[in-house]
């Protein structure tokens, strides 16, 4: 088997049985992208300080990754190595400090070859509305890979990497791990630093792990989850060993199955796909019952208030002032400013920036803003009732498989794509994406898995039994 | 519904400058987005306390010791425009004001 179609876990093992050469996986790694990426287009930028032939085990002996290939979406600052966003107004932009988790892969062994393509600040679902091009889908040569981590999931899913890391505010990291076929996990608000993640909307955003198989989620969630000094938000706790619920074993999970989800008008591939895995989880002795939870419609809805309104103030710093594009010829700082942002953003960000402004302005913040964070509470206290009696919950991670490029024109159409990745970001609570199975036009299916906040490794253990249980296959997808 | 006057308005708010055409579609698709948003309406809020962060937040303190910042020279390689360590930015009136 060629290295780059090996899985992190794999490659430690066989350097740590010296199989293999660290130089030989970067090598394979480095051709696969020279050979799929000009297709593909997942990375922005490589990182070019790699000196491939002079990598030697000796220099990262004792270490936990080993030297091993990780890509990272572009909106986790990189030291000397440009962090743009995918947007004009960042293009030039090289981050004087490495983010909190680039520096605990540093520390771990890890080395960045690439940063990965997105939506624009993270603001999208397709990739599309990337300022610089879109990223093609490696199951389907016209079909989006999903977003905003659309880069990283492209190119897990086409072997350019083992892992990446994504970011996701609603969905971002499991809607394109579930239009790629692979997995993605996005952990509880505040098991992660987010020092240095460029912020969209600071109270929903989170980074976690994509990768082809459950074992590497549960290895690099290892490394990146941790309190840090730089993020008061980020919880000081005990993390667990996350490969040690690597365990093909569901006897003892209760799993909810919520009616409003499933009463929902979705893709019949897409339901019967994810129902056939809930069949095969039963039989595997898990406890299966439905359950009643707030519509996802209202989590869509307090989302797009609540998500906008964190999205207006933080990128109110894009002024040309101090980093990132400048407005040439503008006559007085007033007209820089507008001037600035006019050329720098992108039409969604646009969007999103005057819907957040428009709900945060005087006279309405009570009728959107306050209301959306009152719907918080209840979709958080729905899901804290639930989990008493429930380890986990079960839904499709998206409500159709990977659309096509252009496909979606309206707004309203393109934020539906996220309704079921929603509502675990507005209650903060960890949820994973896994593949179980492919529709008729070859193109992947993928299954959610929602648990209690910081029982990341509930999630572990139930997608690592259902990886086993499935046993999908998944062979790579025939890139021409 | 949002007209056209208030998407200025709010374009105004926001620093960011619209041609006709955008505020023409941003009047169409910022309404629709509005509609679809007036579906909280049919859950009653009025005893529930609002949530701003899903996990407890609670005030972090360190102890008041000077640490190292960034590097000056390095902060400023970003910068559009420099001078003797600062940030140039264009006057800030017009030259009649």
């Amino acid at each position: 088997m060629e290295l780059y179609k090996r899985t992190l876990t794999d490659l430690l093992k066989m350097l740590d049985e010296k199989r293999v050469k660290l130089k030989d996986i970067h090598e394979s790694l480095s051709y696969r992208i020279k050979s799929v990426d000009p297709k593909i287009k997942a990375f922005v930028n490589q990182n070019k300080d790699i000196d491939i032939e002079n990598l030697t085990e000796e220099n990262f002996k004792d270490t936990y990754l080993k030297g091993l290939p990780i890509a990272v979406k572009d909106n986790m600052s990189t030291d000397n190595i440009k962090t743009t966003c995918s947007s004009k107004m960042l293009e030039n932009y090289s981050p004087p400090y490495n983010a909190t988790v680039i520096e605990k892969i540093k520390k771990a062994g890890g080395i960045i070859t690439g940063k990965t393509n997105m939506d624009e600040f993270a603001m999208g679902s397709s990739t599309e509305n990337s300022a610089f091009f879109p990223t093609v889908n490696p199951w389907g040569e016209n079909r989006v890979p999903g977003g905003s981590s659309g880069g990283s999931a492209a190119a897990v899913a086409a072997g350019m990497a083992p892992v990446a890391l994504g970011s996701d505010t609603g969905g971002s990291i499991r809607q394109p791990a579930s239009f790629c076929g692979v997995v993605g996990l996005k952990p509880t608000y505040g098991a992660v630093s987010r020092y240095g993640l460029v912020a969209f909307a600071s109270s929903l955003d989170q980074i976690g792990p994509l990768a082809r198989n459950v074992d590497d989620i549960a290895l690099m969630m290892n490394v990146i989850t941790g309190s840090d000094k730089n993020d008061s938000t980020c919880v000081n706790r005990e993390y667990p060993d996350y490969t040690k619920y690597l365990k093909n074993d569901v006897k003892d999970f209760k799993i909810g199955i919520p009616n409003q989800y499933f009463e929902m008008d979705f893709d019949s591939e897409v339901r019967s796909s994810v129902m056939a895995a809930v069949d095969k989880l039963e039989a595997a002795g898990a406890e299966v019952q439905r359950v009643d939870i707030t519509g996802a419609e209202y989590a869509l809805a307090a989302y797009y208030i609540i998500a906008t309104a964190e999205a207006s103030s933080n990128l109110a710093r894009y002024d040309g002032v101090r980093y990132g594009l400048r407005a040439k010829n503008a006559n007085n700082l007033s007209e820089m400013f507008t001037e600035t942002r006019q050329q720098g953003f992108g039409e969604e960000v646009k969007r999103r920036i005057m819907l957040g402004t428009y709900v945060l302005s005087s006279g309405y913040y009570d009728d959107f803003y306050l209301k959306a964070q009152k719907v918080r509470t209840l979709i958080k206290n729905d899901f804290d009732k639930l989990f008493k009696d429930f380890d986990l919950i079960l839904s499709p991670t998206t409500p159709t498989t990977a659309f096509k490029l252009g496909e979606k024109r309206d707004p309203l159409d393109m934020y539906a794509a996220d309704i079921f990745t929603v509502p675990v970001n507005i209650a903060g609570i960890p949820a994973i994406s896994i593949p179980c199975g492919f529709d008729k036009n070859g193109l992947p299916i993928g299954l959610q898995l929602m648990g209690p906040h910081f029982k990341e490794e509930k999630l572990i253990q139930a997608a690592y039994s259902l990886e086993k249980i499935l046993n999908l296959n998944i062979e790579y997808p025939k890139l021409k | 519904m949002i007209n056209e006057k208030e998407v200025k308005y709010i374009a105004d708010l926001a620093n960011l400058k619209l041609s006709d055409d955008d505020v023409k579609t941003f009047s169409k698709q910022l309404s629709d987005i509005l509609d679809y948003v007036e579906k909280l309406d049919e859950l009653d809020t009025e005893e529930i306390t609002p949530t701003a962060y899903t996990v407890p937040v609670k005030n972090v303190l360190r102890e008041d010791k000077v640490e190292d910042s960034l590097d000056i020279e390095k902060v400023l390689q970003n910068a559009p425009e420099k001078i003797n360590n600062q940030f140039r930015v264009p006057k800030i009136m017009d030259e009649d004001n």
